[in-house]
């Protein structure tokens, strides 16, 4: 639909998650401290999902799950029919700081996946698009001292999207951003996820960002995780904050987070 | 007040007039002084090469009235003079009063402080020797400095990576690593086949150990998330150490390498006086030998300048490296 009009850039295309009766633990000087509790959810191939929920409730921990960095206590997590073992670079994960490199400059920083896996030889030109596609064309000698937040987590972008990821998994990518930079960067993120046709799965405790980001909403409440909603943002890109549509589902999401004596 | 003056004279670059540089000029007057008092009053007991030392010093003098004219005209050269000029007065000053208090007056005993025409001489018969045994050292000291380097980055970075490298290496560096490596000294000379190789082991040893201990908690710091980058896009171990953990852990690294080699100077100079037969340690002990303090004191002072030549060396390798720290630390 309106990813088709927009010029595309080469991507694998998303994939789909499947999320089944997973729960999951930690150990707390040997007391098991539960964060999920019996989570079962799909993803369709290609859409944008959020995870909305109050901080510390174990949307990350779901993530870092998918990402495959931790393995679930019980249940398993599935991506393209594939049980999730270990990570991959066709699932990245892209977390709150940025994390780059120090020692490495923008360009060595994106590279870095191509890297890894051997192949910036061949590849070495899908590094300069991943730059673009971030807009930071120029920026490429830079060390990540000199890049503001927003760029920052921009070259973070352009690191993951360079490996063309089928799932993009986001741990609140744009929670320590200041606010104006935090709207251009939530308006560039629909932007590259409509171009690369991959899934994307956004945490966030943003009522608002979530809304106006992700085409479906799943609305956790407190530790141990719990699914406690369901919506379905019905609204076309490009979105309007102003939308009445918006803070009719926020008044919902609000009302699901326990909040609704707030609106 | 002269102070107040080469200040704003620093600050006011570029110049609207290139103004004369009155700080040199002192220095200048401070180095004729030296030779005046060298040449014109009587030293108490025949010294060597006065004329030609108090031309040395009149030439430094007559150097600094030049560069104290051209003033900031001569760019970086000029702008050194106008930076250091308070320590090349210091210098002249220096000179004069170390001639005063050995030749002239005998304030200080001799051939305890010897004069400063004393160590010229030394400078100009003796420079073969000194030389040569200044080579010597570093060659000495690079050998042992690089392989205890080596072996030190290598069991840090085991440390820091393996657990079963660490379970082993940990109790035997905590153990041994804190012995001084001197003490290994009539040990080693027994065991290695020459003194030369025992010291290079000496050496190696005193290298090793803080950078095996730096470089093992700079691996123990990284930042996991680093790691959990690395991995998801698609890392393998190798990777992890050698792209990831490795230039993580440089700043870490470097500061063990410095440790080590302020170390291994000490164990450097005791292992030449009391084994090699060679060298900058050896030749202060061969110096002592025949009472030419003067020699000791030439020895001492080049013994000085290798020092810290070489930790300059290792300054600007660490800042070619560690480019990217610049703005992240302040040095």
């Amino acid at each position: 639909m309106v990813a088709s009009a927009l010029k595309t850039v080469p991507q694998a295309a998303g994939t789909e998650i499947n999320i089944q009766t997973v729960s999951h633990h930690f150990d707390l000087e040997g007391a098991p401290l539960p964060v999920l509790d019996d989570i079962t959810f799909d993803i369709e191939p290609g859409s944008f999902v959020a995870l909305l929920g109050p901080s510390g409730c174990g949307k990350s921990t779901l993530l870092r799950l998918i990402a495959g960095l931790d393995h679930p206590a019980q249940g398993q997590i599935q991506v393209a029919g594939e049980k999730v073992a270990d990570p991959d670079p066709s699932r990245i994960l892209v977390f709150q700081d940025p994390t780059l490199f120090p020692w490495r400059n923008v360009r060595a920083n994106v590279a870095l996946g191509l890297e890894a896996q051997g192949t910036l030889k061949s590849e070495g030109h899908r590094v300069d698009e991943a730059i673009r596609l971030v807009g930071l064309t120029g920026f490429d000698k830079a060390y990540p001292h000199q890049l503001s937040g927003g760029m920052a987590q921009r070259v973070a972008l352009a690191r993951a999207l360079v490996n063309r990821p089928n799932v993009l998994l986001l741990d609140e990518p744009l929670g320590k951003l200041d606010s104006l930079t935090r709207m251009t960067m939530q308006t560039e993120l629909v932007r590259l996820w409509q171009q690369s046709g991959l899934t994307a799965v956004l945490v966030t405790h943003d009522v608002e960002e979530a809304l106006y980001l992700a085409q479906r909403v799943i609305v956790f409440g407190p530790r141990p995780a719990r699914i406690v909603a369901d919506l379905q943002v019905d609204l076309p890109y490009p979105r309007h904050r102003g939308d009445p549509r918006l803070a009719e589902l926020r008044h919902q999401a609000l009302g699901h987070l326990g909040l609704d004596s707030s609106w | 007040m002269a102070s107040i003056d080469i200040e704003a004279e620093i600050r006011a670059e570029p110049p609207a007039r290139a103004p004369v540089q009155r700080v040199t000029l002192l220095a200048a007057l401070s180095w004729f002084a030296a030779a005046a008092i060298l040449l014109l009053w009587q030293d108490l007991t025949f010294q060597p090469l006065v004329r030609e030392l108090a031309l040395i010093w009149g030439a430094v003098g007559v150097a600094l009235v030049a560069l104290g004219l051209a003033g900031s005209r001569l760019g970086r050269v000029g702008r050194w003079t106008a930076l250091r000029a308070p320590w090349l007065l210091a210098i002249g000053i220096g000179m004069a009063v170390w001639t005063v208090l050995t030749a002239k007056t005998g304030l200080l005993p001799q051939p305890f402080f010897p004069t400063p025409q004393a160590l010229l001489e030394v400078f100009i018969y003796d420079w073969p020797k000194i030389l040569h045994s200044a080579s010597f050292s570093v060659w000495l000291l690079a050998k042992g400095f690089f392989f205890g380097a080596l072996a030190g980055f290598a069991i840090g970075v085991g440390m820091g990576w393996s657990r079963a490298v660490s379970y082993w290496a940990t109790p035997l560096l905590r153990y041994i690593g804190p012995l001084p490596a001197t003490a290994w000294l009539p040990l080693a000379f027994f065991i290695f086949p020459t003194s030369g190789s025992a010291s290079v082991f000496l050496i190696a040893f005193s290298t090793a150990f803080p950078v095996a201990v730096l470089t093992w908690s700079g691996i123990a710091s990284v930042n996991r998330d680093y790691y959990e980058i690395a991995r998801t896009l698609g890392a393998s171990p190798l990777f992890l150490i050698t792209r990831v953990a490795i230039p993580a852990a440089l700043p870490h690294v470097f500061v063990g390498l410095f440790m080590g080699l302020s170390t291994s100077f000490a164990v450097l100079v005791v292992a030449e006086m009391l084994g090699v037969e060679a060298g900058l340690g050896w030749y202060l002990q061969w110096a002592q030998g025949w009472a030419a303090y003067a020699n000791m004191y030439a020895a001492l002072f080049v013994m000085a300048a290798m020092c810290s030549g070489l930790i300059t060396l290792l300054f600007r390798i660490r800042d070619r490296v560690l480019v990217w720290q610049k703005g992240v630390v302040r040095w």
